[in-house]
């Protein structure tokens, strides 16, 4: 498919500028991309989150100082921020959200999905977090509290979300595949497998 | 295209469904977060400096007509330029080049 929008012209003429110039390769340009796919990311923050149910002393030290467990785990696109991890419960919720841009820690979720840089989530969910968490199919009773966390350059949030309930005898591997991405952002809350799933 | 995802930003209030979205809307998208990041691996210039370019972009007077990506190249190109990695004029030249060859020449 042939895409002759001026911003795909105007992107095609400043790699093949770079190139030219010796500055990049398409080589890199294209590992960039496939390291930052949606698949890879999120998997890192999975499991994190597989190990902390299992492993109450890796939990703390997750929630204690979630930097060194990423470079402990060496995952890579980490960049020099604070990763900070937060924890929900049975009475606390939290979402993360960057006001501001759209800070994301890449090193755990990968890249960040479209609505998360939308002006409207940006804005209201810091606004009006119950209204949007049950818009994106999250409704929350009014006894949960909820937390918005604002990403910046320097510090980046992931959420902990809860273990399932009926999942305790399940493995680190099989718990790793029910940690969505999006309940790492906190604007979802893992219900139990379905059986048979 | 470009003007879909301006009258999209500029719509309705409420965030798309947490499913199904795209992360990058097309391939050049991609390609320019790629470069983007590449540059920064090799040193040319700190995250966080090109995170500055992006901030003026957004809050700047086309903040909400321009999609994410848009404001992402925008901000890439000024930087280039400001870093003297590769001139306005340069690119423009480029892009001219590139806007007068036949179809289907894109590789």
């Amino acid at each position: 498919m042939s895409d002759n929008s001026p911003q795909a012209i105007r992107a095609q003429a400043l790699e093949a500028i770079l190139v030219e110039k010796g500055l990049l390769d398409h080589a890199a340009v294209d590992d960039v991309i496939a390291r930052y796919s949606e698949r890879t990311g999120p998997m890192n923050g999975a499991t994190l989150v597989a190990r902390a149910w299992c492993d109450a002393e890796f939990k703390s030290r997750l929630l204690f100082d979630a930097t060194a467990i990423v470079a402990e785990y060496g995952f890579e696109g980490g960049q020099v921020e604070r990763l900070v991890v937060v924890e929900n419960t049975d009475n606390i919720h939290n979402a993360v959200v960057c006001t501001l841009c759209s800070c994301y820690p890449w090193a755990v979720l990968g890249l960040p999905p479209a609505w998360y840089k939308d002006p409207a989530y940006r804005s209201r969910i810091v606004m009006e977090p119950r209204e949007v968490l049950a818009e994106m199919g999250t409704p929350l009773s009014d006894d949960i509290d909820i937390r918005i966390w604002d990403s910046s350059a320097e510090i980046r949030y992931m959420v902990l979300p809860q273990q399932p309930e009926g999942t305790q005898g399940l493995s680190e591997e099989q718990l790793k595949a029910l940690v969505t991405r999006d309940a790492m952002i906190g604007v979802e809350r893992l219900a139990p497998p379905v059986a048979g799933a | 295209m470009s003007v879909d995802d301006g009258m999209a930003l500029d719509g309705t209030a409420a965030p798309p469904h947490a499913n199904g979205e795209i992360v990058f809307e097309a391939l050049w998208q991609a390609r320019v977060f790629g470069m983007a990041r590449a540059l920064c691996e090799k040193g040319y210039f700190d995250w966080d400096e090109f995170r500055q370019y992006l901030i003026t972009e957004i809050g700047g007077p086309n903040g909400n007509l321009m999609s994410y990506f848009e404001h992402f190249l925008a901000a890439l190109a000024r930087l280039v330029d400001d870093k003297s990695i590769c001139d306005a004029s340069e690119l423009m030249a480029r892009y001219v080049e590139i806007q007068s060859l036949p179809h289907g020449h894109d590789h």
